[in-house]
């Protein structure tokens, strides 16, 4: 394929101590895919994912973000990188003694020269496209609930417009309701602003209905494949992940 | 222009749109869109020229642009673009709800704000009112029972905010009476009465400055601590577990702090007296060139027991009143990280304040009853 992968790891190792996470992990990321990326508990998913973001530094290995190697860029580089992701933490990270609105507009401040009054429309119809009412905007994260927090996090991940987003657990915490419309909002969105979307999940449904490949963090590596190549694997643990009783109901409703 | 060119015909204005058109660019895109020389009763039409990029804000900015043109009556419109961009933005819902917004105007809001002021300071002594009550009603149930004591942790936070302390609460002492000895012997020498400093410095040292250093010290330290440590608890509701575990969050949390700063604060007091003292020995013999034996008899003919005492009584009530702000102003948090801030900074003002008017009230109370 002559398409440049939006994140490419080579080689990643992690350790602490003596105790190792990563061993050789290898894995391609295709512009415009939703990548599902799940593991155990404790199998170093978001040891990968600091180490994509740049937050930790891997012991050994690379990480190619649009084709650059992101463990030895200088600051302007990495900057330029960091302006073309968004990131969603799990609790959604929101700084909470900012509005929603200022969420949203703190790095269009940082970064881009607009008018005020530009900038907060551009705010509000992030506010607009993550479906929260406009008056969310003046509200602080300690008044929000727990999906208007996820919802409102994900305006400000989508404030400059990134190619990239970097999603972890975006489901957890929310009832099933809100959920499957989180899940739908984000392919919407993918599915018209064509962006890429690295995504954290242990939620079975998003699995199913959204991603278009799945990676599953097993014995230190990624074994990666869509739905039908991860269900035919036959490693023990992915056998036990996708074709236990949850795993069957949800693959029962999308039947 | 660099991101607009227009080309003007018989049937209305063509607008080429070229190059990025990304956030990055948004002030130069705004700019050149504001200032389209366009006139109202020509149609405008806008196309792609040799667009290189375009995102969701460069969208956004023509979108709304055009769709500013027709509420003015222009006939404009955006044809051939290949972005779904466009149609995204079309099929947005309609925002929820309109921002409400009740302003009132300059001097009647000035009259609300006081009003909302007197309200919240109005719940504010109810709320310190029902936690006193809680303590005691905690305390009462505690007592009994020796079992319940919890001298694990009544030990814990006697070393945290008394063994911690000694260094700082000992330096401070020393170095307050080595002030007022140096202020106190410049005046006195005027009169010739360079010995009575000693006087000065055991007399304001034991009676007053020693028990109060030494209480603003500890609300500084341990009374910011207790509303930081619970405030944190609180937000992430160990608070609330600790209810539903069936143990009373007073009895575990806020009683063994207040109990251990009580007595902690006359322990460190009593350090801290004798810390001036200390200080007071050693400017004496080196600054005012008595001998030892004369600053003892000076001392000890100045101060009798009363003036300790004096002191040392009003140590435990500014440690309840530190812990009690502290632990309270814990309670208080709600929310965000922002909320443990704020009320930590209340919790040292309040209890720094709380402090010095006892003291205010000592003082008058003791000059009564000729202590």
């Amino acid at each position: 394929m002559a398409v440049q992968p939006i994140i490419q790891i080579r080689g990643l190792v992690n350790r602490f101590g003596t105790q190792v996470v990563h061993d050789g992990l290898d894995l391609d990321m295709n512009p415009g895919e939703i990548l599902g990326v799940v593991g155990g508990s404790g199998s170093g998913k978001s040891v990968l994912l600091h180490t994509i973001l740049g937050l930790r530094q891997a012991t050994a290995g690379s990480v190619r973000i649009h084709g650059k190697d992101i463990t030895s860029m200088d600051r302007a580089q990495m900057l330029d990188i960091q302006q073309r992701w968004g990131v969603l933490f799990q609790s959604g990270a929101l700084f909470s003694s900012l509005s929603v609105l200022d969420n949203i507009q703190l790095s269009m401040k940082e970064y881009t020269r607009m008018a005020a009054a530009t900038r907060e429309g551009l705010a509000n119809l992030k506010l607009q496209m993550v479906g929260l009412p406009l008056s969310a905007g003046s509200k602080f994260p300690a008044e929000l609930s727990g999906g208007m927090v996820k919802r409102a996090a994900l305006a400000r991940a989508l404030a400059l417009d990134p190619p990239l987003l970097f999603l972890d657990e975006p489901t957890s915490g929310l009832d099933p309701i809100s959920a499957s419309e989180f899940d739908e909002l984000i392919a919407y969105l993918r599915n018209n602003l064509k962006f890429s979307v690295f995504m954290i999940t242990h939620d079975l449904d998003s699995l199913f209905n959204i991603c278009d490949r799945i990676a599953v963090l097993v014995d230190k590596r990624m074994v990666v494949g869509t739905l039908d190549e991860i269900l035919a694997n036959t490693h023990p643990w992915i056998q036990r992940y996708f074709h236990g009783a949850r795993s069957r109901a949800a693959l029962g409703v999308k039947e | 222009m660099t991101y607009l060119h227009v080309h003007k015909s018989a049937e209305g204005i063509r607008v080429e749109v070229t190059g990025d058109w990304t956030i990055a660019n948004a002030a130069g895109l705004e700019a050149e869109l504001d200032t389209l020389p366009l006139q109202l009763d020509i149609p405008v039409c806008f196309q792609p020229g040799q667009l290189t990029q375009l995102d969701l804000t460069g969208a956004w900015l023509l979108w709304r642009k055009v769709k500013e043109l027709q509420d003015q009556g222009q006939q404009a419109e955006l044809a051939n673009f290949d972005s779904k961009h466009f149609k995204f933005l079309d099929d947005l819902p309609e925002p929820q709800e309109e921002l409400e917004g009740h302003h009132l105007p300059g001097l009647r809001a000035g009259l609300a704000g006081i009003g909302r002021f007197a309200i919240r300071e109005k719940a504010q002594n109810a709320a310190a009112l029902a936690f006193l009550g809680r303590i005691f009603s905690s305390l009462v149930r505690v007592a009994p029972h020796p079992h319940r004591w919890r001298f694990k942790d009544i030990a814990h936070h006697t070393y945290a905010t008394g063994i911690q302390a000694i260094p700082i609460v000992a330096l401070i002492a020393f170095l307050i009476s080595i002030v007022l000895a140096y202020q106190g012997a410049d005046q006195l020498a005027r009169f010739g009465a360079k010995i009575y400093t000693v006087n000065l410095v055991a007399i304001s040292v034991l009676r007053e400055m020693g028990v109060l250093l030494t209480a603003i010290m500890v609300a500084g330290r341990s009374g910011s601590a207790f509303a930081a440590q619970i405030g944190f608890m609180k937000i992430n509701e160990e608070v609330n577990a600790l209810s539903t575990m069936g143990f009373d969050p007073y009895e575990i949390l806020v009683i063994p702090r207040i109990v251990a700063l009580v007595i902690v604060l006359p322990l460190l007091t009593l350090l801290a007296d004798l810390m001036g003292m200390v200080g007071a020995g050693f400017l004496s013999v080196y600054m005012l060139d008595l001998s030892m034996t004369q600053f003892f008899h000076r001392a000890i003919d100045s101060i009798g027991l009363n003036t300790f005492l004096v002191g040392i009584v009003k140590a435990p009530v500014f440690a309840f009143l530190i812990g009690f702000i502290g632990t309270m102003r814990g309670m208080q948090v709600s929310g965000s990280a922002e909320s443990v801030g704020q009320q930590t900074t209340n919790a040292v003002v309040q209890s720094i304040f709380l402090v010095i008017m006892a003291d205010a009230l000592f003082s008058v109370v003791f000059s009564w009853i000729g202590f």
